[in-house]
């Protein structure tokens, strides 16, 4: 069993408020990065919502992760404006060399791949946003780099 | 009242009233895959599209007013529907002539009746994993069309929330909370997202195959029983009446199919009720703190009562269930009566249910007989395909009788199969347990019918016994919420003995009933009130017309209590005939 204590504080928040379910998932994921399994069992029993309701909105939204997502969360930005420069081009490439689709974490859980619309910096498309870093004017020979720039910065902090 | 106009005729319906229903009261069929009449509207497939003053709309789903002038058929409104099909039918496999459903298939039929033999779109079908993890129900996705029907049925009328959507657009699927199986998942395998789903995707496990086999295995012994609700179904299959009570003849085809011996449920329901009025009769007179009892004759609600009520264990009456009693009998009294070697005997039930596949097995208390006191367990349509196979003239067959000594039943046993039945037949007995006497009027029209929750009390040697009678499981919450505040707050308590069965209607509507296609309705719909009633009655006008309509006076259970068990409620009772019930969680862990 996982520490559930956090779903218990955050059921106990919202419980009492009615079609609260969606704000309460949330916090949950804002919290622990994502939904996991026996998380959603102790809302579902404290809230006194089925779990099949529970995953149906879960599933039914992109933003909620059921999985723990990868160290490095890849936000490629498909907005109009980096789109338009070539953007689909650097998505493809980031799933290409990292092997998983959008939405996905690598099976090491180092990187997590998904795209986003817009980052509010159009002037620098096409953007990529690795945790909170932003990288601009970003073309397909940069992906390898920026991989690798992340990778290395891990290592080293396991080696501390 | 609201007067409109359909297809030209006047009609005047109640307020509120669909457009689809108000065309059903004059004999206009408009076409839907979604709408069933014991669901709400989920406005799933597009179908039912009519033409409303003008307007296009959704019949299911627009509630009709003063005035309105509805065309149901033209040539655009064909033409949509056809396309809408042809839709469906790109994400359906093309796999009739290998489905469970086929003959007895809304969107086959409905396919029929639009003639799309032209011009397929092309197929999308995703293949998804079939989910046959409980061995009682199979879940093919693929060949879900999102009607709803399974999920509303499921979550909101059986209130079990084990079926959900997953996912979203084109990705939707029907499955348990996050993909998981359905054995992990709170299914109670009732079977009524199988009863009424519009096409293959929700089918019984089929057993048949094992049947056959031990049918001709010449070293095996096979005996087979029926359950009540049986005998008032399987004339569907082969265009009998809905309710036509044909126990002879299911008897005599059973005996064509090479089973050794036909024994019938009815016997065990019989016996169910001696040692379930006992035991209530002793609960009521020396252990009133156990009140009230519930009746455990239906799997699903004891797998809901073990996982979703357990602190209810206590108030659960410890019977087997008819089924499992036959079962333990044929493999131990039986066996030894005749000198044949349990481990030979093979016991097979044919039921009305999806859930009894599971309850064979659901705890070592099946195996009391020192094997697996029942083998196999079918569903009345697995029944009806065998029927078939075996190439047997069901509809001219002669009528024969059961076999001894598990044969013989009363009318108290046959109304096992209708909600209220089991306690009519549990009042009887009990009745003349404590007074000694019959009971005058040995009928109790309260508690029988469609009323979700019913109840009556009944007055014996001065002292009132409160009964309540709850059908479709959604309905046992406000009878099990009452009794916990009565608890709670230290109250008299509101009743003494409640019955539940799972399935609406009772077993004559369970999950392993058939879903022909016929008169007198335009449309499969697989059941509907109408049908339950009908089925129901003709098992009460079989206990009306019966010699014996009491449990305690069938001579064949009086010679196995006095031969083999000796006394009811006592060791040996307890030993083949009693169960334990033990707490279970709703999800399986990961």
């Amino acid at each position: 069993m996982t520490d559930t204590s956090v779903a218990a504080q955050v059921a106990a928040k919202w419980r009492k408020k009615r079609g609260s379910l969606i704000m309460a998932l949330h916090e949950l994921q804002d919290i622990k990065g994502y939904v996991p399994w026996d998380d959603a069992m102790e809302m579902a029993k404290d809230m006194n919502i089925p779990l099949a309701r529970i995953y149906e909105v879960l599933t039914f939204y992109n933003f909620f992760k059921l999985e723990a997502p990868g160290k490095a969360v890849i936000s490629v930005c498909t907005g109009t404006a980096c789109y338009l420069k070539g953007n689909d081009k650097t998505l493809e490439e980031f799933k290409k060399q990292l092997g998983i689709n959008e939405g996905e974490s690598t099976p090491d859980k180092m990187f997590h791949l998904q795209c986003v619309r817009c980052v509010g910096c159009c002037g620098l498309a096409p953007v990529c946003v690795v945790n909170g870093k932003t990288y601009g004017r970003v073309t397909t020979g940069d992906v390898s780099n920026i991989i690798a720039e992340w990778r290395k910065k891990f290592e080293e902090e396991d080696k501390e | 009242m609201g007067k409109l106009k359909i297809d030209n005729q006047e009609v005047e319906v109640a307020e509120g009233t669909s457009i689809l229903d108000a065309a059903r009261s004059v004999q206009i069929e408009i076409p839907t895959l979604c709408k069933h009449p014991d669901v709400d509207p989920s406005a799933g497939c597009g179908m039912c599209i009519v033409r409303v003053n003008g307007r296009i709309m959704r019949s299911c789903c627009t509630p009709v007013a003063e005035g309105m002038e509805v065309i149901t058929t033209d040539a655009e409104l064909f033409e949509v529907r056809r396309m809408v099909l042809k839709l469906i039918l790109s994400n359906h496999p093309n796999s009739c002539l290998s489905c469970a459903r086929s003959g007895h298939c809304e969107l086959q039929d409905m396919a029929n009746v639009f003639n799309i033999t032209d011009a397929p779109l092309p197929n999308l079908t995703k293949r998804t994993p079939i989910d046959d993890s409980t061995k009682a129900i199979v879940l093919d996705s693929s060949k879900c069309i999102l009607c709803g029907r399974c999920v509303e049925v499921c979550q909101n009328k059986q209130n079990i929330w084990a079926l959900s959507y997953l996912n979203r657009g084109l990705a939707t699927r029907i499955t348990p909370a996050n993909g998981i199986n359905l054995e992990d998942s709170p299914c109670i395998k009732c079977g009524q997202c199988s009863a009424h789903c519009p096409t293959g995707a929700i089918v019984e496990y089929d057993d048949t195959g094992r049947v056959w086999e031990m049918l001709r295995d010449p070293e095996i012994y096979t005996i087979v029983q029926i359950a009540p609700a049986v005998r008032v179904a399987i004339g569907e299959e082969f265009g009998f009446k809905f309710g036509a009570n044909l126990t002879g003849k299911t008897y005599a085809a059973l005996r064509r199919m090479g089973f050794d011996k036909v024994f019938d449920t009815n016997f065990g329901a019989d016996l169910t009720i001696i040692e379930e009025a006992t035991e209530f009769v002793r609960r009521f007179t020396q252990e009133p703190e156990s009140l009230p009892m519930f009746t455990s004759c239906c799997p699903a609600w004891v797998d809901m009562l073990e996982k979703f009520n357990s602190d209810m264990i206590p108030h659960f009456s410890t019977c087997k269930s008819p089924q499992a009693m036959v079962g333990a009998l044929a493999k131990t009294y039986f066996a030894e009566k005749n000198g044949i070697d349990p481990k030979k005997i093979r016991v097979v039930s044919v039921m009305p249910c999806t859930a009894k596949k599971w309850e064979i097995v659901r705890s070592k208390d099946m195996s009391s007989s020192g094997y697996q006191d029942i083998d196999v367990s079918i569903t009345t349509r697995e029944f009806a395909k065998m029927i078939k196979q075996a190439g047997i003239d069901f509809c001219n067959i002669a009528e024969e009788a059961a076999d001894n000594p598990l044969g013989e039943y009363s009318g108290a046993g046959t109304i096992f199969g209708a909600t209220g039945g089991v306690m009519i037949a549990a009042l009887r007995t009990a009745y003349y347990y404590i007074t000694g006497q019959e009971l005058a009027q040995p009928n109790f029209t309260d508690i029988e019918g469609l009323e979700g929750i019913k109840e009556t009390t009944v007055t014996i040697n001065g002292k009132d016994i409160r009964i309540a009678v709850a059908h479709g499981v959604g309905n046992v919450e406000i009878i099990l919420d009452r009794i916990r505040q009565a608890k709670a707050n230290g109250e008299e308590l509101p009743y003494h003995f409640v019955e539940v069965m799972a399935c609406r209607g009772g077993c004559v509507a369970g999950g392993g009933q058939p879903r022909v296609i016929g008169a007198p309705f335009a449309k499969p719909y697989g059941i509907t009130d109408e049908i339950r009633q009908k089925r129901a009655n003709g098992l009460f006008e079989e206990d009306l017309n019966a010699k014996n309509r009491f449990s305690h006076h069938n001579e064949s259970i009086k010679t196995l209590y006095k031969d083999f068990i000796g006394q009811a409620g006592g060791e040996k009772a307890h030993h083949l005939l009693h169960t334990h019930y033990t707490p279970r969680d709703m999800y399986k862990s990961k």
